[in-house]
């Protein structure tokens, strides 16, 4: 018993002897990453490795496509189909699929075109009436859902029709309208780059909020008489995010260095993650997305979830459009078409979202929409044509998927599912 | 073996029952489930609910959990009329259901199935405090529980059991019902799910058990309450009876009339 007796004070997890992760600190921290692997869990490893060996290949067969000028233009571009991306991912978290995203946002770089132009709104105007409408389009959807019964990918297929004749309505006759280079949106999404001095000190900004955010969960672990991360392990876990964060600041300021729009989109990203992770909706979307009879019956309103969700989404999808239109100054009969919708939901699934609802982290849609970018940057290097980025991208989802489901027996094999 | 007890009631029934129903009708289309039940439940006693299939247990539990409202008769909860229409009414009284399907979130850890819709927090959930919340209360139940932060998915079906259990006890309701328990469990884990029963009683909460298998009646069980098409037939104290008499009752071999207790029902025609 003596031999047996743990030497340091017992925490309230750790007290049942047949505890997975028994150990803290560093050591333990390791040994539930390796076990977490190795019953299925992968979380973002397959997404990571996919993305280094296409990038690897890429760089073989064309020396550009690492460079910092190719890497700075690959992130901005990603950043506006990323954040339609991130609207799919909550709505997959649900286990639902919005398939409008793109005519969403084509109504929206639409509502933008006409609206600077031939009416002569302010910009601001113009953008609320672009949210305003994704909105409205999103309450539609949720209340379809929630009170007809219908399934959501037949409301959204409804939806992509109808949204996409709403955009050639607004676009009228001439079916292109050119934004002015002066328009703030122009500026921001063509030619706004983090000051390089502000670039360094923004990266070591992240890093101290990510220490900052683990010491103070270790606190408050210790203080509920919890087991908790070592100070080592934070310590070292902040390091290397610090030295990765400052390489790549001082490796794309090489060239013109972090855009805005790429920025504005990782802010996105976090307050989603925030959202998803700390808060009461988020723990709903995941309870509803897992057994939305369950989730009814612990007093969640369901319906409320549900129409949040799909609201989001399409909100998402209008900002993503507005950024489109910013970026290459003109909103046309084309913008949102064809690939719009499919690359979206492929960025969300590519990055670890699954399509079986209540799995998946905010963080998939800015993964996924890397490789999907990376893909696109890489064939138009090659000077590959559209046809094989196509087949391509649709490779790559089905081996997303394929991982997906592989995984998921896994899990249910490790009694993880 | 009896409990470190540190519950407000003391072991051993209450006094007078925390709920009575009497005279409950439902009737389902053409159908009369339920005609003129009557049902008593104390704090700290568990109360099977037996019957074969069909007999309007299930209909019975849903009266209670507000799932289908009774059309006649009346609920009365600590001495007071009540009217329990949903399954909120059922929550705000103090009647907690685990159903058999248990409805749980495979994807959420234990402790996100247990607070699930009364997080604790601000606008931020304090993870901390229901983990450790999460422990007190399983520890209270002497639950077996290797993490609470593991996903439902990887328990086996005692332990999800006893989340569920332990999830219908956050509120401090007075009567737990509990749907068929032990249905889809192995011998261990249904010895472990009994303890738990057993201590419920001993915390001074009314249990309904709704069960098929006898040798859980026997054990667990201080009274066994017999349904039959519909109708009571027949109320026992399980200290004074024998197996086989309660699945006469059951089976329809003794009705009500002929078995030693004073349920006021004209028998039953053949």
């Amino acid at each position: 018993m003596s031999a047996s007796a743990p030497p340091t004070k017992t925490r309230l997890d750790q007290q049942d002897e047949r505890i997975i992760n028994a150990t803290d600190g560093l050591r333990g921290a390791l040994g539930s990453t390796v076990s977490r692997v190795r019953s299925g869990d992968l979380g973002a490893i397959p997404v990571i490795a996919g993305t280094v060996v296409i990038f690897v290949v890429f760089q073989i067969l064309n020396q550009f496509f690492l460079s910092p000028a190719n890497l700075s233009n690959l992130l901005t571009e990603c950043a506006a189909l990323g954040v339609i991306a991130l609207g799919i991912v909550v709505v997959l978290l649900v286990a639902q699929i919005d398939l409008s995203v793109g005519s969403m946002s084509g109504v929206a770089s639409a509502i933008l075109g006409v609206g600077l132009t031939q009416a002569g709104y302010p910009l601001w105007l113009t953008v609320l009436i672009a949210i305003a409408v994704g909105a409205v389009v999103g309450l539609i959807y949720g209340a379809s859902f929630n009170y007809i019964r219908m399934p959501s990918f037949v409301i959204t297929l409804a939806g992509l029709l109808i949204l996409l004749g709403l955009q050639l309505k607004i676009l009228g006759p001439n079916g292109s309208i050119n934004i002015p280079f002066t328009s703030p949106i122009v500026e921001f999404m063509q030619n706004s780059y983090i000051p390089r001095t502000a670039a360094y000190v923004l990266a070591g900004v992240v890093a101290g909020a990510y220490l900052f955010s683990q010491v103070r969960r270790r606190q408050r672990r210790i203080k509920h008489d919890l087991s908790s991360a070592s100070v080592l392990s934070i310590g070292l876990k902040t390091a290397a995010a610090l030295v990765v964060l400052e390489f790549a600041t001082w490796y794309l300021n090489k060239d013109r260095g972090i855009s805005a729009p790429f920025v504005w989109f990782v802010v996105l990203v976090v307050i989603m993650n925030i959202m998803l992770t700390r808060t009461r909706w988020g723990r709903s979307v995941f309870a509803v997305g897992g057994n939305a009879e369950a989730a009814r019956r612990s007093g969640i309103n369901v319906n409320r979830v549900y129409i949040s969700v799909f609201m989001l989404c399409s909100v998402l999808a209008a900002v993503g459009g507005l950024m489109v239109a910013g970026r290459l100054a003109t909103a046309s009969i084309s913008s949102g078409v064809g690939d719009t919708n499919l690359n979206a939901i492929a960025a969300a699934v590519i990055g670890g979202t699954s399509l079986f609802g209540g799995r998946g982290s905010a963080y998939s849609a800015l993964l996924g929409i890397i490789v999907i970018a990376g893909i696109a940057s890489g064939l138009t290097l090659l000077s590959l044509d559209a046809s094989v980025r196509f087949m391509i991208t649709g490779a790559v989802l089905f081996i997303a998927v394929a991982v997906d489901s592989l995984t998921r027996r896994s899990r249910q094999a490790h009694g993880k599912a | 073996m009896t409990d470190d007890d540190t519950s407000p009631t003391t072991t051993g029934r209450s006094a007078s029952p925390l709920l009575s129903l009497r005279g409950i009708n439902k009737t389902f289309g053409a159908v009369r489930a339920l005609s003129g039940v009557d049902l008593d439940v104390y704090g700290g006693e568990v109360v099977a609910l037996l019957g074969d299939n069909g007999a309007g247990k299930s209909t019975l539990v849903k009266v209670l959990a507000g799932v289908h409202p009774a059309d006649a008769g009346t609920i009365t909860f600590k001495g007071a009329i009540a009217n329990i229409s949903t399954p909120a009414d059922a929550k705000a009284l103090g009647i907690a259901t685990i159903f058999q399907d248990l409805a749980l979130c495979d994807n959420l850890d234990v402790v996100g199935n247990l607070f699930l819709g009364r997080e604790t927090g601000g606008f931020f959930l304090s993870e901390e405090q229901m983990e450790e919340e999460a422990w007190g209360l399983l520890r209270q139940l002497s639950a077996k529980i290797p993490s609470v932060r593991i996903p439902i998915a990887s328990l086996s079906g005692g332990q999800r059991q006893t989340v569920a259990i332990a999830r219908a006890l956050i509120g401090e309701p007075a009567i737990v019902m509990l749907d068929e328990p032990t249905a889809a469990l192995g011998v261990q884990q249904t010895q472990e799910v009994l303890n738990m029963i057993d201590r419920l009683r001993s915390r001074g909460h009314g249990v309904v058990l709704i069960t098929h298998n006898m040798a859980d009646v026997m054990s667990v069980a201080d009274r066994a309450v017999v349904i039959r098409l519909g109708r009571n037939n027949g109320d026992f104290h399980m200290a004074t009876t024998t197996h086989a008499d309660i699945v006469a009752a059951i089976t329809g071999a003794v009705t009500v009339e002929a078995a030693a207790t004073g349920v006021d029902l004209e028998g039953i025609s053949v």
